[in-house]
């Protein structure tokens, strides 16, 4: 179907390379109508289970959970209407479940996301300088990010438990994976894990594109590395990191197979807004649930449009950072030939 | 801060050791703990005093229902795979080669939406799910899959299909080849490696997937894989099969460790794809 609409493409083909100017806006209208063509299904799936859903979302969070009408006294079927009633609740009967599992959604993508960035530059740097060995580190570096984070949960629950390895390690008898502190030490140690590694990858590949003349020309000036580094490498290195840490973030933001397999459902220590709306639309609270969902979403909006903003991280990453990708394409395409 | 050539080469031997420990020492304590028995499972040696495969056999006892939930996540994350593939092939070679108005928006679009919390729209189709009967569906699970595998797929097959040099369409444009054409008989076969390893990276992921697992499906026999793990319990409430936990973890992750050993530079080349521009 594709094919046949652009059959007469010969001549418009011989246009593109010797263009008279009416046939190559002719040429671009063309090639409009074949965009659409290819782009509208993948809009139109995503309008359905992404936007569709949303503005649902939305309507939900205005409507009550069924029951006993406490003005007729009849049990209802139907959602009643409340208006703003699930989000006033934040503030009133529902305020300190969900303040909690706000603070604890902040508090553990904050300090997931700062210590990933640290352990991931920190490995970028040594993968960067080894030559011996390296397929060893890049497929070693890939199993913490394949095994499905509900195996992780799993594993570090037995880790973490109170017979387990990291007591005896440790010489301690913590018992992790009950209510407190520890519980979200338990989390974010399971969680860094994890996703460093994923930093320190595309960290890596910012580093391969920095040209070694530069660092020549510090060293011949006399930087020290250190200087080298904060000087050198890591402004260069920044909007692969931007985007590595703009994706961990967002992705912490909806933190909830984790908590919930390695500590469990429920638990005040480490309940996030992800689990909280989970946890309300398992039990058929649709409505305060969708609140909850609008209410993550819109922080997950926010956060995401003050790192583009604020930033500058580049996520389409098009052809305005046009040189950089020079250097990449004659590597790549022997490995597409190949 | 000048240290001798030796000292330095011994300095990144014990960096690239750390490193590789760090990532592998979890997953060999799980390996390890499931190959032990249960009644030394608190053993906390680093090699099993006897290799047992009790727990193996006990996983893939036909009681236990895990097999048929290994089942279930082939058929869910291979169809995700499959459908996610198919619209994002078509939509990226839009998104690398041709000229429209509104791309880059549309292409901030597509991203945006793969970050979105899962949650946000598990909620409301959970509801509408429940209407329609698809509660404990294969569907249930596919369609809400696809609110994060296709922008992942459209996201990487974009970034494989712009290192590609153009020259290679306009040479069979000029030989006569419509665009269509140039399309499927030059294109496709020469992305053939990106195209696999963007199904890699969207298997993977959504084999992974948890929350909408768990919210669509109350009946064992049609939860995947990992929310069955995540449910095993022992004979009584007090006792957690660890041991089964682990072989199960293990068998469910090393189908994932296989692929990534064999296509590691690949799936490293499609993972920084659109980062390191």
């Amino acid at each position: 179907m594709v094919m046949t609409q652009n059959s007469p493409a010969r001549p418009r083909a011989a246009a593109s390379f010797a263009p008279p100017r009416r046939r190559r806006r002719r040429a671009t209208s063309g090639s409009a109508r074949l965009a659409a063509l290819l782009v509208s299904p993948t809009l139109l799936v995503l309008t359905v289970v992404v936007l569709y859903p949303t503005i649902v979302a939305l309507k939900d969070s205005l409507f009550g959970t069924p029951g006993l009408d406490p003005k007729t006294g009849f049990v209802r079927d139907t959602d009643p209407f409340v208006g703003a009633e699930n989000y006033t609740a934040i503030f009133g009967d529902a305020a300190d479940r969900f303040w909690n599992a706000f603070w604890n959604t902040t508090f553990l993508t904050f300090t997931t996301v700062a210590l990933e960035t640290v352990i991931g530059v920190a490995m970028a740097l040594i993968m960067h300088r080894a030559f011996q060995g390296r397929a060893l580190v890049r497929a070693s570096i890939l199993v913490p990010w394949a095994i499905p984070t509900a195996v992780s949960g799993l594993l570090w629950r037995w880790i973490f438990n109170s017979d387990g390895i990291a007591n005896t390690l440790t010489g301690q008898h913590v018992l992790w994976t009950t209510e407190g502190f520890h519980a979200q030490v338990a989390v974010i140690i399971a969680d860094v894990w994890k996703t460093a590694p994923f930093i320190g990858l595309l960290v890596l590949a910012g580093l391969q594109v920095i040209n070694k003349e530069v660092y020549e020309a510090a060293r011949m000036d006399g930087a020290s590395p250190l200087r080298q580094f904060w000087h050198i490498t890591l402004p260069l290195v920044k909007p692969a990191l931007m985007v590595a840490v703009l994706f961990r973030t967002l992705d912490a933001l909806r933190m909830f197979d984790l908590p919930y397999i390695l500590i469990g459902a429920q638990k005040t220590s480490v309940e996030t807004l992800s689990m909280l709306a989970q946890d309300e639309a398992a039990n058929v609270r649709f409505g305060p649930a969708a609140a909850y969902a609008v209410i993550l979403f819109l922080y997950v909006f926010l956060i995401a449009l003050a790192f583009v903003r604020l930033l500058g991280a580049n996520v389409v990453g098009d052809d305005e950072s046009g040189p950089k990708r020079g250097r990449w394409l004659p590597r790549r395409r022997t490995e597409v030939a190949a | 801060m000048t240290l001798s050539p030796r000292l330095r080469k011994w300095l990144l031997y014990a960096g690239v050791a750390a490193v590789v420990a760090y990532c592998l020492a979890p997953f060999y304590w799980m390996l390890v703990s499931s190959l032990r028995r249960t009644s030394d499972i608190f053993d906390n040696s680093l090699f099993p005093t006897r290799i047992s495969f009790e727990n193996y056999l006990a996983v893939l006892d036909p009681s236990a229902a895990f097999t048929r939930a290994l089942l279930n996540s082939v058929v869910v994350a291979g169809i995700t795979t499959l459908l996610a593939l198919i619209l994002a092939t078509f939509t990226a070679y839009a998104m690398a080669r041709l000229e429209f108005r509104l791309k880059r928006l549309v292409l901030t679009l597509i991203i945006a939406t793969s970050m979105f919390p899962v949650v946000s729209i598990m909620v409301p189709l959970l509801k509408m799910f429940v209407d329609m009967g698809w509660i404990n569906t294969y569907q249930a699970m596919i369609v809400p899959s696809m609110s994060f595998t296709l922008p992942l797929a459209v996201w990487n097959l974009t970034a494989f299909f712009r290192q590609m040099p153009r020259e290679l369409e306009h040479a069979a444009m000029v030989d006569g080849c419509t665009r269509g054409q140039a399309f499927r008989k030059v294109i496709i076969p020469l992305a053939a490696p990106g195209i696999f390893t963007t199904a890699i990276i969207t298997f993977i992921a959504a084999w992974n997937e948890f929350l909408i697992a768990l919210s669509m499906t109350n009946k064992p026999e049609m939860q995947t894989a990992p929310v069955a793990i995540s449910k095993f319990s022992g004979a009584t409430q007090f006792e957690t099969p660890f041991g089964s936990q682990m072989a199960a973890g293990v068998l469910v992750t090393i189908p994932l460790v296989i692929m990534v050993l064999l296509f590691q530079r690949r799936i490293v080349a499609g993972l920084t794809a659109g980062a390191a521009k």
